[in-house]
């Protein structure tokens, strides 16, 4: 059993069919890449697991716990934390309290009205904050407004917010997207490392094939809204039916 | 201090500084002088001063920390004033029960129109806020007039219950026996300045809410409401539901617009519908642009700055403006005076649109902004080369 099992997950939009008989099976503590053409229903799939779409039928299984008909602050409380693809961060504060936020919220749940405690005597969750902070190597610029920092650091920012969290699970929605290769492999390793360090799962979107062989355990293939093939990244390389699935695409295999 | 840290203690006992010492700050001039008509330390405006500052710190508390922008406060201000003037009538003229049920009953009002309200964001919350003080509005007008008196406004009448009232009291809005109207007058050569009982009151109250501002701005309540404003999609992918933050802060503003309501009859034991009236909303949210949104001390700025215009400005007439041109020929003279004229007496609004305009396109933050940059005029010499040690200071890039 998986942390993470998808089973027979249907979603229709209209008369398209975005996710056929999806299922998926993410063990813990793996870091597990989903790759596929433009339109294989990466995206749709995601979503469906943070909880923005409900799938038509199926269920989705975290932990032994259904997230299906759960909102996504009650799917972020069960310990499944989420990177967007253009980072998702709060501008108008700084760095420290966009990081302290998902303290709170982990600490606090998703209300709890602190109107008469002051964020700055919150001590043990500032240390927390700035230690993960450093984590991602933006500790220096804790006082920044967060809207001012390089498209780079937000995405880490955005990290560091979901880490903070200390969550069982973390979604990736291509996180190198629209970087120059030297910052790519920055983030990969920075990934690396996190796993490395944390008991955390990683499931990770990309289209990137560069960022998917250098990280990946466990590779899944989705094409036309189904698993083609699940597979070891040695295994998917030279695998006929991924490359049948990409033909007419580039190739950085 | 109260559990703020130094500059914010600094910062509160400054403001309670000013507040108390206002009667002093704005009567500048020496009576009988050509400007006299300039001050403005009389009861009357200093306490409305007061009074709207409470109710644009409430507003600003939604408005400004979380955006969500309201165009139906007014019916809380409305709720208030009853809730007072009713008070007044079935107990006495003691201004205290009247205030608590006002911050209760518009509270209890703000909870059931924020509830409706906020399924909605942006555009259509501010139309839904403003549907709603418009039917509370025209429900106080008309149809609930047994307990509004409609057109007439509720007042207090002889025969009124008033079970609570003594054989000594004041037949006016007191605080245990302290009336509101009562003034001490103090001349100082030239100068006459009046401490007046219902302005040091609700000089006291508007102090105790600008604290609760203040602690409200520093706690995780407030930083969640400032992220609401700021990014309510990463809000719910972090686990924080964004609706009861936003529910509480319009719960709290519409305690805030209550109480300031309740004040307002407080200075004048009348209640009518036009306080619900679309355009005291309105006011409120200009007050507190004006001032600058989302900051501490703007929009209690904001609202000094319009009361005094609308209180000083209408008071000028055309005579009073032919006197300043005398000395002007004839001919010109009429032509000055009259174009004057259309941007004060009646006309102040005129003013205060220009002004508005001025500030929403050259000073987005409002007052306090244009605070900020004089004062960073002033500080830029002194401190070139050190920039870079300021704790906060200017972000890369």
């Amino acid at each position: 059993m998986g942390i993470l099992e998808v089973k027979n997950v249907n979603k229709h939009f209209g008369g398209l069919h975005a996710l056929k008989d999806v299922n998926l099976s993410v063990q813990e503590n793996s870091l597990h890449a989903i790759i596929g053409p433009n339109g294989a229903g990466k995206s749709t799939l995601l979503n469906v697991l943070v909880g923005k779409l409900v799938p038509d039928t199926g269920s989705v299984m975290f932990d032994g716990q259904s997230v299906l008909g759960r909102k996504p602050h009650e799917i972020n409380q069960m310990g499944i934390a989420r990177v967007f693809q253009t980072p998702e961060i709060f501008g108008d504060l700084s760095v420290l309290e966009n990081v302290l936020i998902p303290c709170f919220a982990k600490r606090d749940g998703a209300f709890r009205m602190h109107a008469f405690e002051t964020v700055e005597n919150e001590a043990g969750l500032r240390e927390h904050a700035e230690e993960v902070l450093a984590d991602v190597n933006m500790l220096d610029k804790r006082h920044h407004s967060a809207a001012s920092l390089s498209r780079g650091d937000k995405r880490r920012l955005e990290m560091a917010m979901c880490l903070v969290q200390n969550p069982r699970l973390l979604l990736l929605d291509e996180p190198t997207a629209g970087m120059a290769r030297a910052n790519t492999n920055r983030t990969i390793d920075l990934l690396k490392d996190i796993h490395a360090r944390r008991d955390i799962t990683m499931v990770i979107i990309e289209h990137d094939m560069h960022v998917v062989f250098s990280l990946a355990q466990r590779i899944t293939v989705l094409a036309q809204g189904t698993p083609l093939v699940e597979d070891t990244p040695e295994n998917i390389k030279g695998h006929p039916k991924v490359k049948e699935a990409y033909l007419g695409e580039t190739q950085q295999v | 201090m109260f559990g703020l840290n130094r500059r914010d203690t600094r910062f509160l006992l400054i403001v309670i500084a000013l507040t108390l010492l206002t009667p002093f700050i704005l009567q500048p001039f020496p009576e009988g002088s050509a400007l006299a008509q300039f001050n403005a330390g009389y009861p009357d405006l200093m306490q409305r001063i007061a009074i709207f500052g409470i109710f644009a710190i409430g507003f600003n508390i939604l408005f400004g920390l979380t955006g969500y922008l309201s165009f139906g406060h007014a019916a809380f201000l409305g709720v208030g004033s009853y809730a007072v003037v009713w008070m007044y009538k079935l107990l006495d003229y003691n201004v205290l029960p009247g205030l608590v049920l006002a911050i209760v009953t518009s509270g209890l009002f703000a909870l059931a129109i924020g509830y409706l309200s906020l399924r909605r964001s942006g555009i259509y919350f501010s139309i839904l806020t403003l549907a709603f003080a418009q039917m509370s509005f025209n429900l106080a007008y008309s149809v609930l007039t047994p307990i509004t008196n409609g057109e007439t406004g509720l007042q207090v009448y002889t025969s009124d219950p008033q079970i609570l009232l003594g054989e000594n009291e004041p037949n006016v809005p007191h605080l245990f026996g302290l009336a509101m109207n009562e003034s001490y007058k103090l001349e100082l050569g030239g100068w006459v300045f009046t401490f007046n009982v219902g302005y040091y009151f609700t000089a006291v109250i508007a102090i105790l809410a600008f604290y609760l501002s203040l602690r409200i701005f520093r706690s995780p309540f407030g930083m969640m409401l400032r992220a609401v404003k700021s990014n309510q999609t990463r809000l719910h992918y972090t686990g924080v539901n964004p609706r009861p933050y936003t529910l509480a802060a319009f719960v709290i503003s519409g305690m805030y617009a209550g109480l300031a309501g309740g004040l307002l009859a407080a200075m004048d034991p009348l209640a009518g519908a036009e306080r619900m009236q679309w355009t005291e909303s309105g006011a409120v949210v200009i007050m507190t642009i004006l001032g600058g949104a989302g900051t501490l001390m703007g929009p209690v700025l904001g609202a000094g700055f319009i009361k005094y215009l609308e209180k000083i400005f209408s008071k000028i007439n055309e005579n009073i403006l032919e006197g300043w041109f005398a000395f002007l020929p004839e001919g010109m003279r009429e032509v000055v005076v009259w174009v004057l004229s259309r941007f004060t007496g009646e006309g102040w609004a005129l003013t205060l649109g220009l002004m508005f305009m001025l500030v929403v396109i050259f000073l987005p933050g409002g007052l306090m902004e244009g605070g900020r940059r004089i004062a960073a005029l002033f500080r830029r010499r002194p401190e070139t080369g050190k920039d870079d040690s300021a704790p906060g200071g200017a972000p890369a890039e």
